[in-house]
């Protein structure tokens, strides 16, 4: 590899604004397992992180599920890395990046849930908050 | 900021969550199943009149060309656009929104 293409990999003192929309169900499709280890990935280049959860996708975050009886990996605890680290990132007074776990108003009332019913602690947005923050966005990647 | 919806209106609630979250003026661009939305004498018709009142609304044209869908049978107020015009809607607005 050429040191160029080395040098395009180059973030130090780049800070973009990312939002990872999950709109997905868990365990139906790949889409949410997908988009949860792309923010894992993400999270090394320290870069402002916005997770949020609207239509199926707020299933994802369900506290109690049981996955034996289909003979699939219960990923729902993997969410609690995400919480850590933006504890990191509001913790350190020298991080430069931002983290926002946020779950969309109107999905979450339509399905009966409440924020006592997911394994994180989220910010609850009414969808039009939802959208101007997508507008602020640099890079939007979501499933 | 461009949104772009992919999935027919009448599977997926990718139009609703559009709706929901898009500020007045954000564009949306329809593409594969997506262009079923852009189509006359729908049950959609009426609504999506009413959405072109506060979105631009573009649909890929090979797309509509792929499912039969003529041009006397696209609504009103529907800009069609080729791949080029794919491209300089993406130049133009930006960051992308897609709709799965």
């Amino acid at each position: 590899m050429s040191e160029d293409m080395e040098g395009s990999f180059e973030t130090e003192g780049v800070h973009k604004q990312f939002m990872f929309l999950n709109r997905k169900a868990p365990y139906g499709t790949i889409y949410a397992l997908e988009v949860l280890e792309m923010i894992l990935i993400s999270a090394a280049f320290e870069q402002n992180t916005n997770v949020v959860f609207m239509d199926d996708g707020v299933y994802q975050i369900r506290k109690g599920m049981d996955t034996k009886p289909v003979n699939m990996k219960n990923f729902s605890p993997t969410y609690r890395i995400l919480e850590a680290e933006k504890e990191d990132a509001d913790e350190d007074p020298d991080a430069e990046m931002k983290w926002r776990l946020i779950v969309e108003k109107e999905s979450m009332e339509a399905r009966g849930l409440t924020p006592e019913d997911f394994i994180i602690e989220v910010e609850v947005l009414p969808a039009k908050q939802v959208g101007e923050l997508m507008a602020e966005m640099d890079v939007i990647l979501g499933g | 900021m461009l949104n772009t919806i992919n999935k027919s209106p009448f599977e997926r609630a990718s139009l609703d969550s559009f709706l929901r979250t898009a500020p007045k003026g954000t564009p949306v661009l329809f593409l594969e199943d997506g262009v079923y939305a852009v189509t006359k004498n729908t049950s959609l018709a009426a609504a999506m009149a009413a959405i072109a009142k506060d979105h631009a609304i573009y649909a890929l044209g090979p797309d509509l060309k792929a499912r039969a869908i003529g041009d006397d049978r696209v609504l009103e107020g529907v800009t069609v656009v080729d791949y080029g015009g794919f491209v300089d809607l993406v130049v133009e607005h930006g960051t992308v929104q897609s709709w799965l």
